[in-house]
């Protein structure tokens, strides 16, 4: 497959090999493939060292792969672009500039007629609920509200897809579920393509329509699923659907499966 | 028993002990500590525990002008090593009035605080982008390395011999010495401002569409200000001590030449009055420069 004719994602047999100072290397993805349609919302779960924040650097253009590429709407990814919008866990905003300021980032940077980002920035400021914070510099915000900024500042932008590395990892368990939601209702209203990081079984279960497990040693695919959570997720409570028992089981099932991989990396660093 | 929440039911109201609580004056004064402190059991390894102690430092003070006053009153220092009151004050008026050697007073302050400032100006005016390049630029930084390393550890006075060879002692050898005082204090400052920025910031403004003009002066120029504000504070201070120094050497006007000639006529009235001066003119700079810094870089220290 070459990408050509393609619409929405596709990463495409990438492979990356750090090569170490020493002489040794570090294989840290090794023939990964995933084919995203538009609007679909991907979380990718695994144990630490399974190469995926380096997949997403991938993805983002940070990065480029030892072998294989990464196309979106039939191109190819070859660097950081306004179209890949990106949220990271924590300390991305610029502390200089407000709320405001902030959100209208991208659109000042590329030059959009000012009237137009302004409407946009008021628009989204209510979306995440943060109307009454346009002024405040992002530094007195707490946690949780610094990442709705993130946010916004994303989406102002309009991206054909959103990358998420870990966007919510920093806050405390309660803010962590507000903000869950927030990303699934985001996700319906604007229709984007997202690709989730996360440490956390129940938020990839909760939030992805699809959910990857990835496996280390090489970082590579270990299993896939098709998850209805997500789409629950926009009329049911999250609390109901956390404790239902297909919830649970899979939960389970999952944590079980990463628990093995980090046993396993443990035995191989014991020997 | 029913169940009431926390704080509603009578018999959890809480109860506050009689207690004695110190006046503001003896907080003040550091004689007692704020009611945070107080409920403290750990306090001797806690740095926040240490409180201000002002009456001892009034204690300090009163001391020291006691110490002064009786030995100058009483002749036990003959004035030649340390004035008494009434000369400094009797010279004070007298220099105030008719200056120092035909130039006011106020001349040789001016002419110092401009020295420093032309220095400073003109080595953030050439450090910063020199550091920027450096932080940026692997050619910039092999270039430049090798003198910023040589020349950070060299303090500015032992330059002056050189300076004196070459550009003599006039007014623009002064300001040479003092900017390349300044210079690499703001090289380095700058330097560590673009190093310091985190990357996910740098990422951020990529993904959002700038170009690399744009990342520079939206994320690693804002990002760098703190550092660089740093930067020219040391300098400011380093600055200052250098003038002094090279008045010191060779100059008609300005505090650090006052005190040397003065030396020169064995007037230690004069000599001791520069000094207060000096101090005083040191610690205004940088406390205007602590004022300037929160009030254009508000965020300092909160990324």
């Amino acid at each position: 497959m070459d990408g050509a004719d393609h619409n929405g994602m596709l990463v495409d047999n990438v492979s990356m090999v750090f090569t170490l100072p020493g002489g040794g290397s570090v294989h840290a993805l090794n023939n990964v493939s995933m084919n995203l349609a538009s609007g679909e919302l991907m979380s990718v779960l695994g144990p630490s060292g399974c190469g995926k924040t380096t997949l997403l650097n991938i993805i983002a253009g940070f990065l480029a792969p030892t072998a294989g590429g990464v196309f979106l709407n039939g191109h190819q990814v070859t660097g950081p672009a306004a179209e890949r919008g990106m949220v990271f866990q924590q300390g991305a905003l610029f502390e200089w500039l407000d709320v405001r300021k902030n959100i209208s980032f991208g659109p000042r940077m590329m030059g959009k007629p000012r009237k137009e980002t302004n409407e946009k920035v008021e628009h989204l400021l209510n979306i995440v609920g943060l109307g009454d914070f346009g002024d405040k510099p992002v530094y007195q915000l707490s946690g949780g509200m610094q990442q709705r900024v993130a946010l916004a500042r994303c989406l102002a932008n309009d991206p054909d897809v959103i990358l998420m590395d870990e966007p919510l990892g920093a806050l405390d368990a309660l803010t962590r579920e507000k903000m869950q939601g927030l990303v699934l209702k985001l996700w319906k209203e604007t229709g984007k393509t997202i690709v989730l990081i996360t440490h956390s079984v129940e938020e990839a279960l909760f939030l992805g329509e699809r959910l990857i497990v990835m496996a280390p040693r090489p970082g590579r695919i270990h299993r896939e699923y098709r998850l209805p959570f997500a789409e629950q997720g926009l009329t049911m409570s999250p609390r109901d659907i956390k404790a239902s028992a297909e919830f649970v089981d899979k939960r389970e099932e999952i944590l079980s499966m990463i628990w093995e991989m980090e046993e396993e990396i443990m035995g191989r660093a014991d020997a | 028993m029913t169940d009431t929440p926390n704080g509603a039911g009578p018999e959890s109201r809480l109860v506050v002990a009689e207690q004695k609580q110190p006046s503001a004056l003896m907080m003040w004064l550091g004689l007692a500590d704020n009611s945070f402190t107080r409920q403290k059991t750990v306090k001797f390894g806690d740095p926040t525990a240490v409180n201000s102690g002002r009456l001892y430092s009034f204690i300090t003070v009163i001391l020291l002008l006691l110490l002064w006053w009786v030995t100058t009153s009483n002749g036990w220092v003959k004035p030649i090593y340390w004035p008494s009151y009434e000369a400094v004050g009797n010279r004070l008026t007298k220099l105030w009035e008719q200056g120092f050697r035909n130039v006011p007073l106020w001349d040789h302050v001016y002419i110092s605080v401009q020295r420093v400032l032309t220095g400073v100006f003109f080595g953030a005016i050439i450090g910063i982008p020199l550091g920027f390049a450096m932080g940026l630029s692997s050619v910039a930084r092999g270039l430049f390395d090798p003198i910023v390393e040589f020349m950070r550890p060299i303090p500015p006075l032992a330059l002056i011999p050189l300076i004196i060879l070459w550009l003599g002692i006039d007014e623009t050898a002064k300001i040479t010495l003092l900017f390349l005082a300044a210079l690499f204090i703001m090289i380095i400052a700058a330097r560590s401002g673009v190093s310091g920025v985190k990357i996910s910031k740098v990422h951020a403004a990529y993904s959002l569409g700038a170009s690399k003009f744009q990342v520079l002066k939206n994320v690693i120029l804002p990002n760098a200000l703190p550092e660089i504000f740093t930067g020219i504070r040391t300098a400011m201070g380093v600055c200052w001590g250098t003038v002094v120094a090279a008045e010191l050497v060779a100059a008609e006007k300005g505090v650090g030449s006052m005190i040397m000639i003065a030396k020169n006529f064995l007037q230690t009235d004069t000599v001791v009055i520069g000094i207060i001066i000096i101090g005083i003119i040191g610690y205004t700079i940088e406390m205007l420069m602590r004022l300037l810094e929160r009030w254009l870089i508000p965020w300092r220290g909160k990324g």
